[in-house]
């Protein structure tokens, strides 16, 4: 691997900044120079949260370009589609299909949109697009609160990372009594990304 | 050792590394980590002092006493220090002090974009500049040298994605961490600025802008790389790193000391390449100086002078300029078609502020609208308040109950101005009932002048003060209303009543966050009354007690669709069709009550577990 740009978006709350956090600590264990920025600030207040990840030989922007992205990684169908000028041509877009309305949506003001019209948005820049059931897994295991690393899970699959190293960072990272569900979780949302290689599915 | 730390981790660790004492800061964003990260180390003292001014002179007092300090805050937080700032100017230090300040470029968490450059020119201090999280480590050491070798104080500026940005640094294993002893000797003609005093300090900065600026042209981590001549560009701060990103083979001038600028240096730089190339955010800063130094550049009109850079920005203009050749990037994926929704932060869930806000939308609205007729809202968010109260705000979480559907306040200027705003729109003879709100850590921070004058000044002011027992939209630092320091441990405690009783005022209530009807039967009678009042609102932040009640669930089968409990702006209330529906697991249940207080068929209920 030369170099990973990844965008991950999501809604406050959802574990995306936890999320790009291990994955850059981890790539930078692994040798790479890594940089990441997030927006902050009033996120957490339920607003729409994006978090810039590159991984590579030297970085210098911590702020990926629009159109340059390897990876968008969408915690929430509408904020998937909502960052997706940052995938480049051709790029792979991961999105849970989840849908959390904004309250513009809940007022009538506005609408949501559907799955159909987000793989439209999609299909203008690639068409390596995997929705994935990520929050109906995470709840089957027992926890909805995963859905952060069954993503990491699935996109680790195209990462030039060693496996090992993902686990360690997690054994590290989660408490004892939620490691086990987050590494199932891991687990699981890598062995979803090789169904889905070897059925040719996206 | 390799760490990957974000530039506010980085300062910490760097001030610490360099033998820092004392560190005192008032938290904003984009800063606030860096005394969150201090407070982790041991050996030095650290506090959350009640606002950046004093933070900044009890910075100042420990420098005074020979020790390395430092003092934290946000751009708008070098205002409310400015005086201090300019004072320790021309008083010079003893031990090395240290002042951060971060910018907030397009305003991710701010109530404006000033260019805080502008201060070390003003205040004739130096200004350093890191342009990632190593820089920000390893200029720390050399902040606290320049500081005592110059007898300044210094200025460390940093930008939103620079503090909050994580990049790889190089961390030094074992380091020295000499820390000063403090001893206070007196210098009546350095300390106390007297004029006779002061003008003797003057001609002594004057002439350290000058030493600074020739020890700044061998300064080894100002950087020149000298590859394609045609382009030369100089940058500082996280804008090196977009133009590094975007100008792939031009020749580059990097400065991290950006006050007093190396005049040689540049000139030297400038005629080494053709044209010459100034990336900055913000003001001109850099431009007009090489300007006044007859140095043709290219600059505000590459980058914008409004807002926050990125790389795409840069690049585009960089293309229309004529600069780059034109990039092969994909055109928009999102059409017209394609509009999203936005989604624009929110109270949270059992929000303490949200009754409140809630009953100011009511008050506000009630001389126009019929209380409960949906089909005004159009025309209620146009017109509304017209002839209701006027609510003036504060800086705060609570801010955003300006948003829809509750539009609940007037202004929001600085920290600490409602209370003062109300005064004066009620002195100029505005009509309409006047109230100001204001939070627990906002009103310490500079409310309480404010509302001393309105008593000194017979107002007739009604000052809520929105106690959620925490400083909450800068995650959750302790304040003197609080009795937790910023180790974490228990301190002191203010109490907002008993203050506002003690500077004079008669009328002091304390209510719950939740009980809707005492909120509104209160401000009702307070606005009335001809002397000044205060209604002290309390309740926990749901974001940091983590509490939950018994759930609440809407009976559809009752429920008429009136809507009213989506006027509350709760985000765990939202409608599924023309349904309404409370997602349990982002509801707070019966610790807030709101909706099922504003529920005028009673159909939502606490369920049974």
């Amino acid at each position: 691997m030369i170099k990973a740009d990844i965008l991950m978006t999501g809604v406050g709350g959802q574990g995306v900044i936890l999320a790009s956090d291990a994955l850059a600590e981890i790539a930078m264990k692994t040798g790479y120079d890594v940089k990441k920025s997030d927006s902050l600030g009033m996120s957490q207040r339920g607003g729409s949260v994006v978090s810039h990840l590159r991984i590579g030989g030297q970085i210098f922007s911590p702020m990926i370009k629009k159109g340059d992205a390897d990876f968008v990684l969408g915690f929430e169908r509408l904020e998937g589609a909502r960052w997706l000028d940052y995938l480049r041509k051709d790029g792979i877009a991961i999105i849970n299909n989840l849908a959390i309305p904004p309250l513009s949506v809940v007022g009538g003001a506005s609408k949501y949109p559907s799955v159909r019209e987000v793989e439209d948005i999609v299909r203008q820049r690639t068409d390596q697009i995997h929705f994935i059931p990520g929050t109906e897994i995470a709840a089957e295991l027992g926890n909805p609160q995963v859905l952060n690393v069954l993503l990491v899970g699935f996109l680790s699959f195209f990462l030039d990372i060693d496996e090992k190293a993902y686990v360690e960072d997690l054994s590290q990272r989660v408490p004892p009594k939620f490691l086990e569900i987050n590494l199932k979780a891991f687990a699981r949302g890598r062995e979803e990304a090789l169904c889905r290689k070897q059925t040719g599915h996206h | 050792m390799r760490k990957l730390l974000s530039g506010n981790e980085a300062m910490a660790l760097g001030a610490y590394h360099a033998g820092l004492s004392l560190a005192a800061a008032y938290p904003g964003t984009p800063s606030t980590e860096i005394m969150e990260s201090l407070a982790k180390f041991q050996g030095i003292y650290v506090e959350w002092s009640t606002n950046e001014k004093v933070a900044l002179e009890v910075a100042m007092g420990a420098s005074y006493g020979g020790v390395r300090a430092l003092a934290s805050m946000k751009h708008v937080g070098l205002n409310v220090a400015a005086d201090p700032f300019f004072a320790v100017s021309v008083t010079g230090v003893r031990g090395g002090l240290v002042v951060i300040c971060c910018d907030d470029p397009g305003m991710h968490s701010s109530q404006n974009e000033q260019d805080n450059r502008h201060y070390a020119r003003f205040a004739k201090v130096p200004m350093l500049e890191p342009s990632d999280s190593q820089e920000a480590y390893s200029l720390m050491e050399w902040a606290f040298k320049i500081s005592e070798e110059f007898d300044t104080p210094v200025l460390f500026r940093s930008t939103t994605r620079i503090s909050h940005c994580k990049t790889v640094a190089e961390i030094a294993d074992s380091p020295e961490m000499k820390r000063k002893q403090p001893r206070f000797v007196r210098d009546l003609h350095k300390f106390v600025m007297v004029p006779s005093n002061a003008r003797s300090r003057h001609p002594l900065m004057e002439e350290r802008v000058q030493k600074l600026s020739s020890y700044f042209e061998t300064f080894p981590l100002n950087e020149m790389i000298l590859r394609d001549r045609n382009t030369g560009i100089i940058s500082a701060g996280v804008a090196y790193q977009y133009a590094r990103e975007v100008f792939r083979d031009a020749s580059f001038l990097k400065l991290v000391t950006t006050y007093p600028l190396p005049e040689n240096l540049i000139h030297r730089f400038a005629s080494e390449v053709k044209r010459v190339v100034v990336v900055e955010e913000l003001d001109p800063f850099i431009e007009d100086h090489l300007k006044a130094m007859g140095i043709d550049v290219i600059g505000k009109q590459l980058v914008p002078i409004v807002g926050e850079l990125n790389p795409q920005m840069l690049e585009e203009s960089a293309t229309n300029l004529h600069l780059l050749p034109q990039p092969d990037t994909p055109p928009s994926a999102r059409t017209a078609e394609h509009e999203l929704p936005p989604r624009p932060p929110l109270l949270c869930p059992g929000c303490p502020h949200a009754a409140t806000s809630y009953a100011l939308r009511r008050l506000g609205f009630y001389h126009i609208v019929p209380q409960d007729d949906p089909a005004s809202q159009k025309q209620a968010a146009v017109h509304h308040k017209r002839q209701g109260i006027i609510a003036t705000s504060d800086i705060g979480c609570y801010t955003l109950a300006v948003y829809p559907p509750l539009l609940a306040l007037d202004t929001c200027a600085c920290m600490g101005a409602s209370i003062g705003q109300a005064h004066g729109l009620e002195k100029a003879g505005v009509t309409n009932k006047i109230v100001s709100i204001i939070g627990d850590s906002t009103f310490l921070h500079s409310g309480i002048t404010s509302l001393v004058n309105v008593v000194y000044n017979e107002g007739r002011g009604t000052v809520i003060i929105l106690d959620n027992n925490t400083t909450a939209m800068t995650g959750h630092q302790g304040h003197p209303g609080t009795g937790i320091s910023a180790r974490g441990e228990k301190a002191q405690r203010v109490v907002i009543e008993d203050l506002s009783r003690g500077i004079g005022v008669r009328d002091v209530n304390v209510i719950g966050a939740f009980d809707l009807p005492t909120i509104e039967a209160t401000i009702r009678r307070c606005v009335e009354t001809d002397e000044p009042s205060v209604i002290v609102v309390r309740g926990d932040c749901p974001l940091r007690v983590r509490e939950k009640g018994k759930p609440l669930a809407v009976n559809l089968e009752e429920c008429d669709r009136c809507y009213n409990c989506l006027r509350v702006g709760c985000p765990a209330i939202s409608r599924d069709n023309d349904d309404v529906r409370i997602d349990t697991l982002m509801c707070v249940g019966d610790r807030c009550s709101l909706c099922l207080q504003v529920c005028h068929r009673q159909v939502i209920k606490v369920r049974d577990r």
